[in-house]
This record gives C-alpha cells, sequence and structure tokens, in this order.
C-alpha cells in the first residue's frame, strides 16, 4: 500500500434539458448553426433583462430529492463577474450563497478485490447557473470564433465533499450521479457533446494526516476515461514532486487527453476575484414545502431502488444487478428483453456480455441498439428452447446486427437448428469412435480430457449445429460404458 | 392658463382636447415641435431627431380613425437616449453606443406607440445617466434653457431641456438617484419617479439596475398623470416589474386632499440647504396646510448617508452592468486590436468617459475581496435603514415634503472638477432610490431667473397621491405656469 493517500472532490456541471434557456425563451438544442440559437438576452444586448425559466427550479429540486439534500426555502442568483469574449455580458448569473440545493449524499457502489462496497459521498450543493458560448480556436486562421448558442444554456453544478479516495471511486461517483440525472430526466448526460461536464480537485497526503495536501484542480474531463487517466496522472505528478522534496502549487490544470497529461493554466495568483454580488435583475426565488412534495410525489425510480428491485424480482446477483440496473436506458433494454426471453440470468449475461460488445464496437447508446430488446429476446428464448446451442446464437445475433432480420428467420434459412435427433447424433458417435481408435483407447486409460476432442470433431461434422448437452451425454454413456 | 407659443398649447392635455376639437393637426403640431428643436439647436437637447418618422407618424395619428385612437394619439413626446428604439440609434449619452441600433424597443417604447404617441427623437444625457449636470455627455453639454449658461441637471438633460424650450409637451426620463426630480427641479418642471418595479425596465440601458425607474417629465401633474397610465404595469419581460393594480392617475387627480397627512422631515432641512430652498419648502407647505392637509414631523435620520451608501451600490451594479462593453460583439471597437487585453483596454478606455470610468472603478473596488463586507454590505444595511425609516414615515403620514435639491442649477462647469460636490446634488433625491418609493419634484418658486424645485415622497405605489397633491398644488398656484423667457 502506497504511504500516500488520494484525496477528490468532483464539480459536475449538468445541462439540464429544458425546452428553453435558463433566462431567454431561445430554444435549448445542440449542434445548430453558431449563432443562430442566441437571443437578445442570450447576446446581452444593452436594455435586456434575465428571467428565470420556472422549469430548471423543477430540475434542481428533483435532483436535491434524489440525493437526499436540503432544498433552500429562498434561493437566489448572483453575478460572477470576468471577461471572456464567449461570456456575452461579461458576467455569469450563478449563486453563490443561498444555493437552490444545500448539503446531500450519493451512495456509491465500488467494485473491489472482496466484492463490492457502498460507500457514501457528501454533496456539498448543487447550484443554478447559465452556461458561456464557446471560444473556437481552429476554424478560422489566426482568429478566435465565438459561438453564442451555448450561452445560457441551464447548468446544474453538482460540488461534492473532498470524500472520493481513487480514481476508481470518482469513477463510481460520476456514473452514479450520470444514472441519476438520466433517471431523473434532467439532462441527456451526453458527455461528448458537453451535456455532462467535470472538473476534479486533487490532492494527495501521507496515509493517516488528517490536514488535506494542497490541491490541484483539474479542468476539461470530458469521459469517465479521462477522468480516471487524469486523476492518475496528476496524483502520480504529487507524488514525485513530494518524494522529492518540493511543494505542490495550488492552480488550475487542464487535462490534455492526447498526451495523458495535465498541464498548469492558471496559478491561484493568477486567479480571478469574481466578485460575486447579488443579481439586482433577479429576485430572491421561493420555494415552498408544497413544491417540494409535488416534486417528491412524481420522482421516478432511482439506480439505487431498481438495483434492489432486480435482485428481489429478477434474482440477480448483486453484481448482475448494478451492471444492467444501474444505467436507466440498460435496465429498460433488460426488461423489456427479460420479458421475452424468460430468464433473467442468461438475459443478463447477454446484455453484459454481446450486447455490450457490439455497442461498444459500433459507438452507440443502448437505446440506439441495433438489435431490438424483444428481439434479443426472442434470440434468448431459442436458446432455452434447445432449438439452437448459445455457441449458434451468437453467430444468429452478429447476422441480426450485421444484416438485420429475427432470429427465427435466420434460423430457419441458414438450417442452424441444431440437431437433437438422438438416433442421427448415435450415428455420429458409433463413426466418430470407430474411427478413432487411439483417441479411444486413451480416453478409456484415464485420459477424460480427450471428451473434447470427440466433441469437436462432431461439430466439426456438424457445423455445429449438434445439441451439446445430448451429445455430451450420448459420448460419455458410449465411452465410459461400452468398455 | 398654459401659455400657448404660434397658438400651440404646451402641454400633453391640452394639446389632445385642441386635437380633438379639430384645432389643429397632429401634423402641423409636430411640425411645429420641430421647428422648435431646430430654432433650439444651441441648447443641445437631441442627440437624434427623426423628422420624417415622427411626420409620417402624426399623419397616421391624424387619419386614424376615432375609436382606434389611444390616450396619446398625435401627441408629441420626446425620449431620452437611453430607451432601446428601432429606427433610431440609442446611445446612451456615450461614444460606446455612439452608432448603436438596438434591434427591438422597451416596453416604455411599445407602450407609447400603442397609445399613438408621436416619438420625436431621442435627447442627450449624462453618459449611461451617470452625471448631474448632463455635462458628462458624449454628444457635448445641454444647457439649461432659463439661462443658457447654467446646467439643465441630468442625468435626463436633454429631456428636461426639451420640455422647458418648448420643443416638446412631454418627455420621458429615468432616475436612479435623482435622474428625472433634479433636472425637472432644475428647469422648472414637474417630473415623477415611480415606485421601483412600476415601470418596466427592459429594453432601459442599465445603469444601476437596484435603482433605475423609467418616468415621465412635463410642466404639471395632470400631464404626468396621463403618461404613467401609459408606462405603468408589470412585463413578464421584467422580473422587477411588479403586478401591481394600475389606478386611473388621472381620474384620481381631483380627489380632494384634505385631511392628507404631510410629513416635513427636519432631517433633510438643516444647515446645508439654502434659505431660497427653505423658504420655497416653508411657503409650499403653507400652501398645503390652507388646501387642508395636515403637516406632521417626520424622523428620517440616516436619509442623508444614503449619498455614500448609493455611491457604493450604484458603481457595484454599473461594474457588471457596463462589463458588456467589451468591444467584441457590438458598440466601440478599438482600431486593430493586438490581443484580447488590448481589445478590451482600448475599447473601453476609448469608448467610456471620465465620469463612467471613475464609477466602474468605484464600483469594482467596492465589491472587490477583502472590500465587498466593509463597503458592499455596509450599504445594503444602510439602504435597508432608510428603506426602514420610510416604512415607519409612512404609517404617520401619507406623503413627505422634501427639497429636491440643495440649490438652483449651477453654472456650466462649476463642479465638474470636484465630484463629491457633484454627488452631493443628490442628496434629497437618493433616499427615494435606495427605499424603491416614488418621488415627484414640481416647481415651487424662483431664485432670480432659474425655478426652485420641492419633492414629495411616497409610499410604494403611492404615486397617485403624489400627483392628487402636486395637482391641487398646481390648481392653487402658477409655479407650473412659468416659461423661460416669459415676464416674470
Amino acid at each position: 500500500m502506497s504511504q500516500w493517500e488520494t484525496v477528490i472532490g468532483l464539480e459536475v456541471h449538468v445541462q439540464l434539458a429544458t425546452a428553453s434557456k435558463i433566462f431567454s425563451g431561445a430554444p435549448n438544442r445542440f449542434g445548430a448553426e453558431p449563432n443562430r440559437q442566441a437571443s437578445a438576452v442570450d447576446l446581452g444586448l444593452p436594455g435586456v433583462l434575465p428571467v428565470l425559466n420556472e422549469a430548471v427550479v423543477h430540475m434542481a429540486i428533483r435532483f436535491g430529492l434524489a440525493v437526499d439534500a436540503e432544498i433552500a426555502p429562498v434561493t437566489q442568483f448572483a453575478r460572477k463577474n470576468y471577461f471572456y469574449p464567449d461570456l456575452p455580458k461579461g458576467y455569469q448569473i450563478s449563486q453563490l450563497d443561498h444555493p437552490i440545493v444545500g448539503r446531500g449524499h450519493l451512495d456509491i457502489i465500488v467494485a473491489g478485490k472482496d466484492g463490492d462496497t457502498v460507500k457514501t459521498v457528501g454533496i456539498t450543493r448543487a447550484h443554478l447557473e447559465e452556461d458561456a458560448g464557446k471560444s473556437i480556436h481552429d476554424q478560422v486562421p489566426g482568429l478566435t470564433a465565438v459561438d453564442l448558442n451555448r450561452a445560457g444554456t441551464p447548468l446544474l453544478e453538482i460540488v461534492s465533499e473532498p470524500d472520493l479516495r481513487s480514481s476508481a471511486e470518482a469513477v463510481a461517483y460520476l456514473r452514479e450521479l450520470h444514472a441519476i440525472i438520466r433517471d431523473l430526466g434532467i439532462s441527456d448526460g451526453n458527455m461528448n457533446e458537453g451535456s455532462m461536464r467535470c472538473d476534479a480537485n486533487v490532492s494527495i497526503r501521507p496515509r493517516g494526516e488528517e490536514k488535506l495536501g494542497t490541491r490541484t484542480e483539474i479542468k476539461n474531463l470530458n469521459s469517465f476515461r479521462y477522468l480516471e487517466k487524469a486523476i492518475e496522472f496528476e496524483v502520480e505528478r504529487q507524488q514525485e514532486i513530494l518524494e522529492a522534496g518540493g511543494r505542490i502549487k495550488q492552480e488550475t490544470r487542464l487535462y490534455d487527453s492526447e498526451r495523458n497529461e495535465t498541464r498548469s493554466m492558471r496559478s491561484k495568483e493568477e486567479a480571478e476575484d469574481y466578485r460575486y454580488f447579488p443579481d439586482p435583475d433577479l429576485l430572491p426565488v421561493t420555494i415552498t414545502p408544497a413544491q417540494i412534495e409535488a416534486v417528491r410525489a412524481a420522482m421516478p425510480e432511482l439506480p439505487r431502488a431498481r438495483r434492489e428491485r432486480f435482485v428481489q424480482q429478477y434474482g440477480l446477483s448483486t453484481y448482475d444487478s448494478r451492471m444492467v440496473a444501474s444505467d436507466h436506458g440498460t435496465a429498460a433494454y433488460f426488461e423489456a428483453c427479460v420479458a421475452v426471453a424468460g430468464d433473467a440470468k442468461l438475459t443478463a449475461n447477454w446484455v453484459m456480455g454481446e450486447l455490450a460488445s457490439v455497442l461498444n464496437r459500433e459507438e452507440k447508446e443502448i437505446g440506439a441498439a441495433p438489435v431490438s430488446p424483444e428481439a434479443l429476446g426472442t434470440l434468448i428464448s431459442r436458446i432455452l428452447d434447445d432449438t439452437i446451442s448459445s455457441k449458434i446464437a451468437k453467430t444468429v445475433f452478429e447476422i441480426m446486427v450485421t444484416e438485420g432480420g429475427g432470429a427465427d428467420a435466420i434460423i430457419e434459412a441458414r438450417g442452424l437448428r441444431q440437431m437433437s435427433d438422438s438416433g442421427e447424433l448415435e450415428r455420429l458417435v458409433d463413426s466418430v469412435v470407430a474411427d478413432n481408435p487411439d483417441q479411444v483407447a486413451q480416453y478409456r486409460a484415464g485420459k477424460t480430457k480427450l471428451l473434447g476432442y470427440f466433441v469437436g470433431q462432431i461439430m466439426k461434422a456438424t457445423g455445429g449445429k449438434a445439441n451439446p448437452g445430448q451429445l455430451n451425454e450420448l459420448l460419455r454413456a458410449r465411452l465410459d460404458g461400452d468398455t | 392658463m398654459n401659455m400657448p407659443r404660434n397658438g400651440f398649447p404646451d402641454t400633453l392635455v391640452t394639446a389632445a382636447r385642441a386635437l380633438a376639437s379639430g384645432d389643429f393637426s397632429s401634423h402641423e403640431l409636430v411640425s411645429d415641435c420641430l421647428a422648435r428643436i431646430e430654432a433650439g439647436r444651441h441648447l443641445n437637447a437631441f442627440v437624434s431627431v427623426d423628422a420624417e418618422r415622427a411626420l409620417a407618424a402624426a399623419s397616421a395619428a391624424d387619419r386614424r380613425p376615432a375609436d382606434e385612437r389611444g390616450p396619446l394619439n398625435g401627441l408629441p413626446i420626446a425620449i431620452k437616449d437611453i430607451f432601446c428604439q428601432t429606427g433610431v440609434r440609442t446611445t446612451a449619452g456615450s461614444r460606446m453606443l455612439e452608432n448603436w441600433r438596438a434591434p427591438y424597443d422597451a416596453t416604455v417604447i411599445e407602450r407609447l406607440t400603442a397609445a399613438g404617441a408621436v416619438l420625436l427623437g431621442k435627447t442627450n444625457m449624462d453618459e449611461f445617466a451617470m452625471g448631474s449636470s448632463g455635462e458628462n455627455s458624449y454628444f457635448g453639454a445641454t444647457r439649461n434653457p432659463w439661462n443658457d449658461r447654467h446646467v439643465p441637471g441630468g442625468s435626463s438633460s436633454g429631456s428636461a431641456a426639451a420640455v422647458a424650450a418648448g420643443m416638446v409637451p412631454a418627455a420621458l426620463g429615468t432616475d436612479t438617484g435623482g435622474s428625472i426630480r433634479q433636472p425637472a427641479a432644475f428647469c422648472g418642471l414637474t417630473g415623477l419617479k415611480p415606485t421601483y418595479g412600476r415601470v418596466s425596465r427592459w429594453g432601459m440601458i442599465a445603469f444601476a439596475s437596484s435603482l433605475d425607474q423609467a418616468g415621465p417629465m412635463a410642466w404639471d401633474a395632470d400631464d404626468l398623470a396621463l403618461l404613467l397610465n401609459v408606462m405603468a404595469g408589470v412585463d413578464r419581460r421584467d422580473s422587477t416589474s411588479v403586478d401591481e393594480v394600475v389606478p386611473d392617475y388621472t381620474a384620481g387627480l381631483t380627489t380632494s386632499i384634505r385631511g392628507l397627512r404631510i410629513g416635513l422631515p427636519d432631517d433633510l432641512l438643516g444647515d446645508d440647504v439654502g434659505a431660497e430652498v427653505r423658504a420655497t419648502v416653508e411657503a409650499t407647505r403653507r400652501v398645503f396646510e390652507g388646501l387642508g392637509a395636515t403637516i406632521v414631523p417626520v424622523a428620517l435620520p440616516t436619509a442623508l448617508a444614503g449619498v455614500p451608501a448609493y455611491y457604493v451600490l450604484a458603481p457595484a451594479e454599473a461594474s457588471a452592468n457596463l462589463a458588456r462593453f467589451d468591444g467584441v460583439r457590438f458598440g466601440h471597437r478599438c482600431a486593430d486590436p493586438k490581443s484580447l487585453e488590448d481589445l478590451y483596454l482600448r475599447s473601453r478606455s476609448e469608448g467610456f468617459g471620465a465620469e463612467v470610468k471613475r464609477r466602474i472603478l468605484t464600483g469594482t473596488y467596492a465589491l472587490s475581496v477583502g472590500y465587498y463586507d466593509a463597503y458592499y454590505l455596509q450599504a445594503q444595511k444602510i439602504r435597508r435603514l432608510i428603506r426602514d425609516e420610510f416604512l415607519a414615515a409612512f404609517t404617520q403620514v401619507d406623503a413627505i415634503l422634501a427639497p429636491t435639491t440643495p440649490s438652483p442649477a449651477f453654472a456650466l462647469g462649476e463642479k465638474t472638477d470636484d465630484p463629491v460636490s457633484m454627488y452631493l446634488q443628490d442628496v434629497f433625491t437618493i433616499p427615494a432610490n435606495l427605499a424603491g418609493i416614488p418621488g415627484l419634484s414640481m416647481p415651487a418658486g424662483m431664485s432670480g431667473d432659474l425655478p426652485l424645485g420641492v419633492q414629495l415622497l411616497g409610499p410604494h405605489f403611492g404615486e397617485g397621491t403624489l400627483l392628487t397633491l402636486a395637482h391641487a398644488f398646481q390648481q392653487e398656484t402658477d409655479h407650473h405656469l412659468r416659461r423661460p423667457g416669459a415676464a416674470a
């Protein structure tokens, strides 16, 4: 065990999936032509005023309830002042004092050598703010282009306590947050498009030490993998410095995914004074207990409850349940699939195995899976009713992915139905025993591993269609019995 | 009777009556206004005049069927150049916006237009409404029509001068610390700063968002009531506008003031008030007593601390409000910026005038780490105290009578080198902005050839009472009938 302990806190920005922006009526959509989804308010034209989109308050309360947090009875917006070309007003409307979501906590599952453990991570606060536009440095040679479509997109910034102790815990926390916001329907959580962005505060301290070490803040962590890599790089960097007798500089660092390293952006001394003050254009927002209760009454099932239900309802192991029940989309797929297939364990294996690798290969979300859950369910049911073997099923699945079509049609058209006729199989067993007297002798002398050889011969002859269970039984009876 | 010039009445109410009875057309009235604007160019009251559009609007008003005519049909009005208006540049008196054209209309512009008003042009003002003399405009100082070596007051300098010079019967101003009431007092006009939230701020270029409020400026209370009827009311585009019933201010004018209690605050009549101003307040008090009102002493011990509190809070808000003028998207941009910092530095250095820079610096300082508690929070506490004192006073009285300014209009250039002395001009007007209450200034006397004003302050949404009191006063006196250049 290293003499150093890693301490991590995460700041996660989640773009809220509202129809319009947080302070204007402009549509809140990703991917439009530059500067075509920015209204006078988003552009910060002289004389314009912000008006709060009530939907963001509702979404923030939903999140707060999901992490057992206090919801502020009165929440207030503040101006965070700094100059940047993609910040139209020269200040960002955010929250400092009285954030909408106060202290809460989130249970995460940490996989370990001795199985999964549950860890409670403190959530310091979550507050609402507007996103800035985008500065684009590589489109116009020698110039920086500014796209203000994103300006005014509602963000929920979720700040954790420095409770995370490894990159794996940080990833587990981010995954759980991701799963929750998707279940809540408050964001699509798409990290590629910036719907969910993460900054990590990382420090290390000698094991047993209570005082926190000097931290660095790492920006630009837009995938689970980058979060993991960046923390690992940063921990190693800090260890090297401290072990060489150096000191860590408090600073903001940028993660470069291409070089897999973090680079200094600005030091504490260069950090801006944001001169926060309450935004006089927006009155404090009062949130009544009745409003909170109305949101609570409409809360969807969250990952933790769903994992527990999957163990209860489907008899899945906690591991399998974590794998298929955590993510909203995967869970929905699993439930639709098992409804057709019947066997939960086998369905879970298929969803986590074959399906996951196809999605991975084709870089697709489960919502856009090339095989519908019902179609996969039918395929699985053909394994269960002995129409095909598991091995053949994989071939059928690959055809379903690449060429389309249902399992039954593919099995029929390609003659993949497995051979379960015992007469036919017995003839094959007879001939393979007759053709391989040496191997038979070895087997009978105790080299029982050779059973696989005989199975292989027959599978070869049948193109894999022989019912493997039945075949094993027949072979064993023939080899063991007939001495 | 109001003194007509060239046969045209110079108040909205009288002009409306004459238009209705067919004495002349709006086109004729507006043509006369344009001629008077032209004749008074040396006053520098306007930044932009769109004669063609104004005449077209007047003709349209003349042709409008009787049942489609709004309460301001065909009546000419001037607009302080801080309100966004399409079709004409909106400058806020700044080089920063010298050629900026707003792509939308402010809510008050929409409401005036919908009521049939003919918008003559945009009036000169202290840059971004920062000033008390009209001397801080990129487009040059405005002069006082009563004596053109004197200032008209500010920041609604052009609006005050345009009305006082008879160029237009009424104008819109904005008041953050006294910018409607002080120039109204200096130019012999009646001007109203409504309750914060009474009139929408949408489309009004922000100086200090928690204090800014739009209001009308004219010769008398009747015209203010007519305009406020149109301007007031909640606007979903301004979250700080208040959904409070808008009474018919015109109908309320003739309510009796007998039995109303008027507070007289000793705290606002101390040694720093000149003898003439004190005598004017005293004379006004006697008129109100004669009309059956009761005068009651009230205490506003913290009101005078309003100036330092205001000059922390207003610049703090302004420092953020003016950050958007960075040369990136609109407004002045320096030539050949060498870097981002150079773009910011030179665009803002060139685009803003000295007073604006002074306030941005002051406000930035007041919000900085280590100073926020000592300045910004302390100033907020004073603001709260002043508001509480007014609320307490209004449990005893219906309105408060006070001076509008410590002295009559000062000479051009007299205070330009002494910002603090200039800031103290607002000592009696600032408390109303800090408390969010309405304030009205009306002419009540003369100091040589320069008018003197007094101020009436009311509880939140008490504009009706202030207008009723002013109307009663004006029925009894003729201060509001004096015109520059006319024999006293």
